[in-house]
């Protein structure tokens, strides 16, 4: 199970952050996850709520996922196409030089504090 | 920590932006541990698989053909027991340390440099570690290995490639293990250089049998060469 790794390490940045600015406690993390990042969202926000909850500081804390549409660009032709959709062929030209423009996210976007 | 932060006062709540990816502290550690194991002349090779697709046997045939050629330590993460460094010990005479994941899915730099920690690494030149079973999440998380493999056997197919990207994208040698049972698989080799190409044009494909130690000489030879070019570098 990926997502809970994953969770850790929010966790422990998260904490710094709140440290670092005097807060003790966070009402909620933004994130911004990538359609093609391999992380599925309902699988972060579940180890989320069970790992967050054992902390003091985190009690409570919702996960807020934003995702990020994949986009690839073509190389070849110079347009840019959805990754889901097409894959690694230019659906415009059918070139394979293409790369991942963006899609690939597992990134602590904000947190709240109150 | 050198973030950025803005404090926007936004009814009673405060927003923070920490605009990081979850991954960078792992990839910064990893660079770390990388630069010292080159500081102290160990080659450090991560190899990775779907569980099952041989990783402890091609290791057991490896490591009996390079053991008198170089000096090798084996780390195991692959499972909790230590069924898997047993075999290795009675089979190569190597022993190897094993790492309690606590059932990660993967390791990452710092459990990885834990792990080093407990290897006595006298005169090593090599040290592989057997990764835990899993095609995705050891995939993203940089161990700081110089190099990174994984096996890939006949019975999971010649389009794995292009269900796992991210994992034929990071490696930069493919073993294509269970060679001897490919009759009874269609089992393309040729579709399969393409797609782990696709992934990663400068891959290095090496297909062997590790129940019988086809093309696993290939394989030795390649390593042995791999360290030794590493170190003069
Ligand atoms: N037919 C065949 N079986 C193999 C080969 N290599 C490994 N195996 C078998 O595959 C199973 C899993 O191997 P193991 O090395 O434990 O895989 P690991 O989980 O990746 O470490 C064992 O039953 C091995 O005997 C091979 O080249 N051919
Ligand atoms: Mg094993
Ligand atoms: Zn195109």
């Amino acid at each position: 199970m990926h997502e809970l790794g994953i969770v850790f390490y929010i966790i422990r940045d998260v904490k710094e952050t709140a440290l670092q600015n005097n807060v003790n406690h966070v009402s909620a993390v933004v994130m911004n996850i990538g359609e093609v990042s391999t992380v599925i969202p309902e699988y972060l926000t579940d180890c989320w709520r069970w790992a967050a909850d054992k902390e003091e500081m985190l009690k409570g804390c919702e996960l807020r996922i934003n995702t990020i549409p994949a986009v690839t660009r073509c190389d070849t032709c110079g347009s840019e196409y959805d990754t889901v959709r097409y894959g690694k062929k230019c659906p415009h030209c059918g070139s394979d030089d293409t790369w991942l423009l963006c899609g690939n996210e597992v990134e602590i976007k904000e947190i709240e504090v109150t | 920590m050198l973030y950025q932060f803005t404090l926007k006062p936004m009814t009673d709540v405060k927003i923070i932006e920490i605009k990081k990816s979850v991954f960078a502290d792992n990839d910064k550690d990893a660079d770390a541990l990388r630069s010292e194991l080159k500081r102290r002349g160990v080659y450090l090779l991560n190899l990775m698989s779907a569980p099952g697709s041989g990783k402890t046997t091609t290791l057991i045939q490896t490591l009996n053909r390079i053991k008198d050629r170089i000096k090798v330590a084996v780390m195991e993460a692959d499972i909790d027991s230590d069924v898997d460094a047993v075999k290795i010990k009675e089979a190569t005479g190597i022993p190897s340390i094993q790492l309690h994941t606590g059932g990660m899915c993967h390791l990452d730099a710092e459990m990885t440099r834990q792990g080093l920690d407990n290897v006595s690494m006298d005169g090593v030149d090599l040290v592989i570690l057997e990764n835990v079973g899993n095609l995705v999440c050891p995939a993203e998380f940089d161990t700081g290995a110089v190099r990174n493999a994984m096996i890939l056997s006949v019975p999971e197919g010649h389009d794995k490639p292009l269900k796992y990207p991210l994992m034929f994208t990071v490696c930069d040698l493919v073993i294509i293990n269970k060679i001897d049972v490919m009759p009874y698989f269609d089992f393309d080799l040729e579709k399969c250089r393409e797609y782990i190409h696709m992934r990663n044009p400068e891959a290095r494909i090496i297909p062997i049998c590790a129940k019988t130690g086809e093309g696993v000489d290939v394989l030795a030879d390649w390593l042995v060469a791999e360290v030794q070019n590493w170190k003069q570098a």
